[in-house]
Order: C-alpha cells, then structure tokens, then sequence
C-alpha cells in the first residue's frame, strides 16, 4: 500500500497531507509565540512605574522592516500563483524578490542589534548616568556620542523628552561605578526585545533557506511533477506568511508603545 | 516543512513480508524499483516505517523508566535510613559519580538530582514517549487502515530528537556539578540560582523532546484526519484512537508554551536577563547580580499550562488501550461508545483552563484560584464518565481473564483512586494544607504508576502477538500482574497518610531532622513534627519498592524470551474486531495487502445471529435477507 493523498487532495477533507501538516504545526507556532506575548504582557504590567521603556527602538527601521516584510508577502502569494498557472520563469523572478527582501529584512535587524550592543548606559560615582554609544575606549577613559542624566528614569522615556543631545564626552575610567551595555541582561524589556525578535529572525532564516532550496535545487521537481512542486511552494508559502504575521504583532508591541 | 513522503515502493506482493521479499532478491522485479535492499542500519536504526519507529519509541523509553526505577530506590533509601551508605550500589555510585556520592552516601544534593531526574525521565523520557509515540506509532495507522504515517521521515526525525535530548539529559549526570536539582518543574529561580550546568543540559535537553513531541503530534493528527481506510469514519474508530487523537491535540498545543519559557530560561542562564528573576533576588546571602524585574510566577504559569494536560497526555492513551482490552475480553461492545467520545475531546479542551490548581499557594490571588477550582471540579466530570463506561461495560460480559485483561481491571480502580484524591487537591481550602506534602506524591503516582503504567502494561501484554506472532508467557505475566498490584499499593497507599500528617515533599532526609527539631520543641505530635508511626513507614516503602522492582524482573526476561520462544499464535489471537488484527503478523512495510474496507464499528462482539463472537470491521456486510444482516440492523 502507498501512502495516499500526498498531491492530491483526501475527497472528505478537501486537502492534501502536507497542508494539515503545515497548519498544525503552525497552529503550535501560535502557542509559542502566544507564550513569549504572554511573558511580554506579564512582565511589562508588573514593571516598576516609569522604569518601562518608550521610544528605545527606531521606529523608521521598524517601518521599514515592516514594509520588507509585507512586500515579500506578497511576492510570495505571486510565486505560487505563478506556479499554479505554469509559469516558471515568473515564480523564479518572484521567490528572487522574496529572498532579497528577506535578506535585506536581516541586516536591518543585524544593524539594530549592532546599534544596542555599542549603547552603553554608564554609572558614574557622582550619582549621575552617562548614556550613549561607544565612540572609543582605552585603559584609562571611555568615550562616547550621548549626554550625561541625573534621573535614571530620564533613560527610560525617551518620547516625551524632544531630541536627545548626542555630544562627544569623554569619561575617565577611574569615575566609572559601573557600566553596561544594551543587551538583553540591561533590563526586561530588553531581554524580551532581543528574545523575541531573535527568535523571530530564526524563523525568517528557515524560512530563507526553504524558500532558497526550492528556489535553487529544489526547483528541479518543476520538470518532473510540477503539481507537488506548486504544493511545496503553497506550504512553504504559508509558513512564510504566518512568519510575516508574527512580526505585524512584534512592530507595535516592542516598537510603537 | 514540506513533507517528503514514500521513500520506499510498497511491497506489492501480498502474502510476502518485505524481509521475505528481500531474502531471496537479486532478480527483475528489484531492479526496476531502483530501490537497494535496506541494511542493517536502514531498517532499524534509520527506518522510517512507523512500526520500526514504534519499537524504537518503546525499547529506549522502556530502558529510561527502569533507570529512573533505579534513581527512586535510592532515594528510597536516603529518606529510609539517612546519611547511611547505600549497600551494594553505594560503592558504585561513589565510584561513578565522585563526591555527591562520597563514601557511597547518596548527598542532599544528589538526592535533588536523582529526585529532578528521576520525574524528568518518568515523564518526558519514559512515559510520553512509551504511550503515545511508541504505542500510538505502532497502533494507530493498523488501526485506522493506513500504510504507514503521514510524514515517514518526520516520524524518523522525531524519534532522533528524542534520542539526541534523552542523551543530553543522560550525559548531565557526569559532567562537575551533577544532573539538574530543581525538580521536574524546574521552578526558576531556584533553578537558575543552583551552582550547576546540569540545568542547562536539562534546558536543552527539554528543547529537543519538545521538538519531538512537535513533530510527532502533528504527524499523528495528520495521519488520523487523513489516512483513515475507505468507510473508517469518525464514529467508528476504536476509542484508543480517539485518546491518540486528543493526546496529540494536547502535545501540539500545550508544549509550545513551555518551550517559550524553556527558551527564557536559557536566556536567563546564558544571557543573564530577568525573565523569572525578581528584582532584590538574593542567592546565597548576596543580592544577586542581575538587572531583576523578571516574575517567578510566569514560569509557574507557562509550565503548569503544559503541566496539567501533559497529565492528560500520561493517561489518556492509556485508557484508550484499556478500552481496547476491555471490550475485547469481555467479548460485548464498549458501554457507551459515544459518551467516551465526548469526554475526551471535552477533557482535551478543560485540561487547557485547570493549570493554576498547581498555584493556589502562590500568592496569585483568590480570585484566580476560585476560577481555576471551578474548572477543576468540572474536568473530573468527563473522567469519572470514562472510568464509568469502561466499568459498566464489565457488567455482563463473560470476561477472559487473561494477562492484558488483569492489568486492564487493575487500571480501573488504581485510577479511580487517582483521580479522586486529586479532588481534595483541587479545591483551595484543602489544598492549603495537602500541598507540597506526600499527599500529592501519592495522588499522582496513583494516576499514572498504577494507573497509566498498569495500562501500558496491558497495552504491551496484548499488541505483543502481533508485533511478534507469539503471545508472552501467561504464567509468568500473571506472577509480575499480582505481585506489581501489591507492591504498588504498599509503595504508594502509605503516602496519603504521611501527607495529611504533614511531610513535606522533597526532602532528602524524610523529614527526619525536621520532625525531630518540631517535635523536641513541643512534645510529641506538634504541627509539622511527624510521629514516629510515619516516620517508620518509610522503611516498609523502601522494602515495597524494592520489592517492585524486583517484580519487573519476571517481566522483562518475560519480553525478550518470548519473542523467540513464546506461544505461536495467528494473526488475531485475541479475536479482535478492529483493523491492526486483520493485518498480516508482523504487518509487512505497508501494512495490509490491499486497502481494508471498513463496513462496522470498532466493537461488533457477540452480534446475535453472527456466527462468530466478532465481527471484524472490515467484514463486508452480507446481502439483505441473510440473518446476520437483519440481527445488524440494530
Ligand atoms: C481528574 C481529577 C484530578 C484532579 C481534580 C487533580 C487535581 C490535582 C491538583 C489540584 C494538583 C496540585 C496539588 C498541589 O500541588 O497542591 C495535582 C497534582 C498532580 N496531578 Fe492531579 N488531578 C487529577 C487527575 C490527575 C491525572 C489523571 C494525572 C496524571 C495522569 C494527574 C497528575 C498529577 C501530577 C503529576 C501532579 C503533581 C505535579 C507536581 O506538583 O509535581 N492528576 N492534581
Ligand atoms: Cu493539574
């Protein structure tokens, strides 16, 4: 006996097996990133009053991500289309698109990373906070493009406060209590930041890389059986818009509130 | 996740089994399936038939629950006689394990790991994978007519996701430090505080047997919705796979929530974040070095939202099995068919709103807690329905006590103890004072020691015949049966009354020093001193459990002799109705012959006027007019 309904369609159901595979597996995606929202809901409510941060992330770049992401939905959608009415030559100029745009989604989201990690808020020994990037440092001193605080919660608002000043300053070590980048140990928001998008650009990167194989090698099985080809480019399809979904959740959460 | 499917052509050739088939091939018919006889590795190691997987599922989760079987009686041991070294073993474990077991003495800290280690391995690494990977790849698509699953080669990669995590939780015993001490719950932040890497291998290791557990629920759901034979409708699969069914819905859903969290915690281990770490947390008498902010009670909620179906998912496939069992030994249709329907997929939705009842001493408030009661009190209603059926069913039947059926009547009643001391647990008031003490020990062991393993137990007694063609030996089934109920019951009975009169769980000494601090304190049988009455049955559960160890032994030469020396039997021995019977023995690559027909439901037993006492489900109906057709017609 063969194992039925792996191209066509099981009568009763309506589909074939690698799509309820891929809705079930993405219905288990909703649970994981329900939970990671969950933490994100709980521990923003329980957050010391005025210690929550506003306004950290770009919201220029996050736009952009945003839009990276919902162009490559939709050449995504052509793709398949393409496929369905036997284009090759179309799909293969539409999944180009999508893996540009989702290559291109990733260094946005590297350079976002790199931009943290060089953020240093600086505890000085006279009380007050030095914050900013690092510009250079030596043995003895520390600069960096930013402004000094009094208030620590000044840090953590940074929306209502109009421009923030970034002058050079230079900071002798010797005056440094401690000091502290902007990477997922600084504070809850942080870690949820970089724990979520994280896993997010894992997604996107499996994602990449299925859509490449099948755009590259895999796109031999075209020739040869073209209907489970276009099956493949659906399911792959769905996992990338489900992805692309995720992050219409992350921009407003961790971006615009 | 794209599925690759059917690497191997089917065996075309009915009669001939596909070992058969390759036994004697060099000839024509091979050639064209451009298809190279598998080896040794292919068909075993790397196979992606699911009966092999099954078998692999089974052998490795049985060997992990007789090691954890090992970790408890040493702890058994410590609470018994504290600070005394460990005969036999002790000098072994001294030697494999260095100082934790210094002087052959099994130390506080080792007793956590052991303790950590052994619900870990019962649960994640025994338990699930036997029930539903092992039991429900062998069973499941037999019983439903289907070649194989839906996703041959992510079947394989579930089983090796098993087998990589089962191996990273093993390993974490030997490196410096020892295996994870936090309990199977891991609660942060003590698990994150202990001085050991052993919570990372724990971390990972969980990572990778959810992944398993991912790929297996979506195979089986996949396989259930799609594969079923031509006429196998919703209505007519036998109850194990409904169980199967709502057990994978359970894995798909209530996993991923623990992976997040697991994935937290691997952040707060490794990356130093807050997740689960509050702010002014002190370790070791110094504040802690960390940005704090984190809340101990999200991890509690993210793993009790697995943690409470997760008890579904250990003893739903066992009462499926049992179902199974019953029905076909007592030779009448299942009592209610429709009704256990019902009750599971109605468990399977409750079991996702009654999480919090493992929190009510949290602090998380009584409002939470009287909703988490309520729902409590309201799952128990479909459970008291199934374990009403299957007794009902009982209720006239001319039962074979065989040794699947024994096991299977013991079920009934250890798991209705089970169940109904969880009630007291469920409601607040009382809770507050069973929590955390032997009480709960007592209660969950009897769902799932006696309850889910004697349903396993019944399970492999009777699906051995047709994974081997040969029965396991009765006399010898019957000794481990009558001797596992015993001890059993000393083991665990005992720890109801411990709990009430307030030991509390994990402690490494018993409770010894405790007790004798109270109880010098104010006299005797103060609150929180434990008579010397308690304190001595330690020592009667020690020999109990050593004693059910022991009684495993029976069954074990048990198993591997009869697979070479049991009783030759047929293809349905049992004279069952359902599907997995009608397949050839052992069920070639493939399965069946040609594609079953299914014409009835799964228990046709004694139907009047058939000639025999089964009527199988894919026995054709005969023409209108014959008796039996007219004695159908219900
Ligand atoms: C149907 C009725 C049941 C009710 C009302 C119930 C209720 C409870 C409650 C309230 C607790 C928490 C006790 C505490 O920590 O203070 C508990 C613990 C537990 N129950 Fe049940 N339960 C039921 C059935 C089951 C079943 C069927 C299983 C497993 C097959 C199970 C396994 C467990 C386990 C493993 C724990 C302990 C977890 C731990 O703290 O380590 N229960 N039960
Ligand atoms: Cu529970």
């Amino acid at each position: 006996m063969e194992i039925p309904y792996t191209v066509k369609p099981r009568p009763d159901t309506g589909i074939y097996n690698a799509k309820v595979g891929i809705w079930l597996f993405l219905a288990s995606e909703v649970m994981l990133f329900g939970g990671l929202f969950s933490a994100y809901v709980l521990l923003r409510v329980g957050a010391d009053e005025g210690y929550w941060p506003h306004g950290w992330l770009d919201v220029r770049l996050g736009t952009l991500n945003t839009v990276l992401l919902a162009l490559s939905a939709i050449t995504t959608l052509l793709a398949w289309v393409a496929c369905k009415v036997g284009q090759f030559g179309r799909f293969k100029f539409f999944h180009a698109c999508t893996i540009v745009l989702a290559l291109t989604f990733l260094g946005v989201k590297m350079y976002e990373y790199h931009d943290k990690w060089i953020h240093y808020e600086i505890k000085l020994k006279d009380g007050r906070f030095a914050d900013g990037h690092m510009i250079a440092s030596d043995d003895t001193s520390v600069t960096i493009e930013g402004r000094y605080v009094t208030d620590e919660k000044a840090l953590y608002d940074l929306r209502s406060q109009g421009p923030i000043p970034r002058d050079e300053i230079k900071i002798s070590r010797s005056d440094i209590l401690s000091m502290e980048n902007y990477g997922p140990w600084h504070n809850t928001f942080l870690a949820l930041y970089f724990t979520l998008t994280g896993l997010h650009a894992l997604h996107i990167l499996g994602g990449t890389l299925v859509i490449g194989y099948l755009w590259g090698p895999g796109s031999r099985m075209w020739k040869k059986d073209p209907e489970r080809f276009t099956n493949r480019i659906e399911v792959s399809g769905l996992f990338w818009h489900f992805v692309d979904l995720v992050w219409i959740f992350l921009f407003p959460v961790l971006y615009l509130t | 996740m794209n599925s690759e499917i059917q690497q191997f052509p089917p065996s075309r050739h009915s009669t001939v089994s596909h070992e058969q088939e390759h036994g004697h091939s060099e000839d024509a018919h091979h050639q064209e399936n451009a298809h190279h006889e598998p080896n040794f590795w292919q068909k075993y190691i790397f196979s992606s038939d699911h009966k092999i997987i099954g078998l692999q599922y089974g052998i490795t989760s049985l060997a992990f629950m007789w090691l954890a079987l090992m970790l408890m009686l040493l702890m058994r041991w410590q609470i018994a006689h504290p600070g005394k070294p460990v005969p036999i073993f002790g000098p072994v474990l001294a030697s494999i394990l260095g100082q934790p077991a210094a002087g052959g003495v099994i130390s506080p800290d080792l007793y956590n790991s052991f303790g950590a280690m052994h619900g870990t391995m019962m649960i994640f690494l025994g338990i699930v994978p036997l029930a539903f990977a092992a039991f429900g790849n062998y069973v499941v698509p037999l019983m439903i007519g289907a070649p194989d699953m839906a996703f041959p080669r992510v079947n394989m990669a579930s089983y090796q996701a098993y087998f990589l995590g089962s191996l990273v939780m093993f390993v974490s015993f030997f490196i410096p430090g020892g295996a994870a001490q936090a309990g199977w719950t891991s609660y942060s932040p003590l698990a994150t505080s202990i001085p050991t890497h052993g919570q990372l291998f724990w971390i990972i290791g969980m990572v990778l047997l959810i992944t398993s557990s991912l790929l297996g629920a979506v195979n089986f759901i996949a396989t259930i919705i799609q594969l079923r034979a031509p006429g196998m409708t919703w209505m007519r699969l036998p109850f194990f796979v409904w169980a199967q069914f709502v057990t994978a819905f359970l894995l798909l859903l209530a996993f991923p929530p623990l992976e997040a969290a697991s994935l937290m915690q691997l952040m707060d281990n490794v990356a130093h974040t807050s997740f689960f770490l509050p702010t002014g947390l002190a370790v070791g008498g110094n504040l802690a070095h960390i940005s704090g902010g984190g809340s101990p009670l999200l991890w509690q909620h993210l793993f009790w939202f697995l943690g409470h179906p997760e008890v579904y998912v250990l003893i739903l496939p066992a009462m499926g099995a049992v179902c199974e069992i019953i029905a076909n030994n007592t030779r009448k249709p299942i009592w209610g068919y429709k009704s256990l329907v019902y009750s599971v997929l109605t468990i399977g939705f409750l079991s996702f709103i009654v999480w919090a009842h493992h929190m009510y001493m949290t602090g998380m408030g009584t409002k939470i807690s009287t909703f988490f009661q309520a729902t409590t009190m309201i799952i128990s209603i479909p459970s008291v329905i199934i374990l009403t059926c299957l007794f009902i069913s009982l209720w006239g039947g001319s039962i074979r006590f065989n040794t699947p059926m024994l096991f299977a009547l013991a079920f009934l009643p250890m798991f209705g103890i089970g169940g109904l001391t969880g009630l007291p647990l469920g409601f607040n008031l009382s809770d507050v004072h069973l929590h955390d003490t032997y009480y709960v020990i007592a209660h969950f062991h009897y769902v799932v020691a006696p309850g889910t393993i004697f349903g396993l137990f019944a399970g492999l007694y009777y699906w051995f015949p047709k994974i081997t063609g040969r029965k396991m030996n009765e006399f010898w089934g019957r000794v481990h049966f009558v001797c596992s109920l015993i001890f059993m019951n000393i083991v665990f009975m005992p720890m109801f009354a411990q709990g009430m009169a307030g030991m509390l769980r994990r402690m490494s000494d018993g409770g010894a020093n405790y007790s004798a601090a109270m109880n010098s304190r104010a006299g005797a049988d103060v609150v929180g001193g434990l008579s010397d009455n308690m304190m001595s049955l330690h020592v009667w559960i020690l020999w109990a459990a050593i004693a059910l160890g022991i009684a495993q032994i029976p069954f074990i030469i048990n198993l591997f002799w009869s697979i070479k020396h049991g009783e030759k039997v047929g293809d349905n021995p049992w004279q069952a109705t359902t599907l997995e019977w009608q397949a050839p023995t052992p069920p070639p690559h493939g399965n069946f012959e040609h594609v079953p027909h299914v014409y009835r439901g799964p228990y046709e037993y004694s139907v009047p006027g058939h000639d025999t006492d089964f009527t199988p489900q894919n026995e054709p109906e005969r023409p209108v007019g014959s008796k039996v057709s007219l004695a159908t017609a219900h």
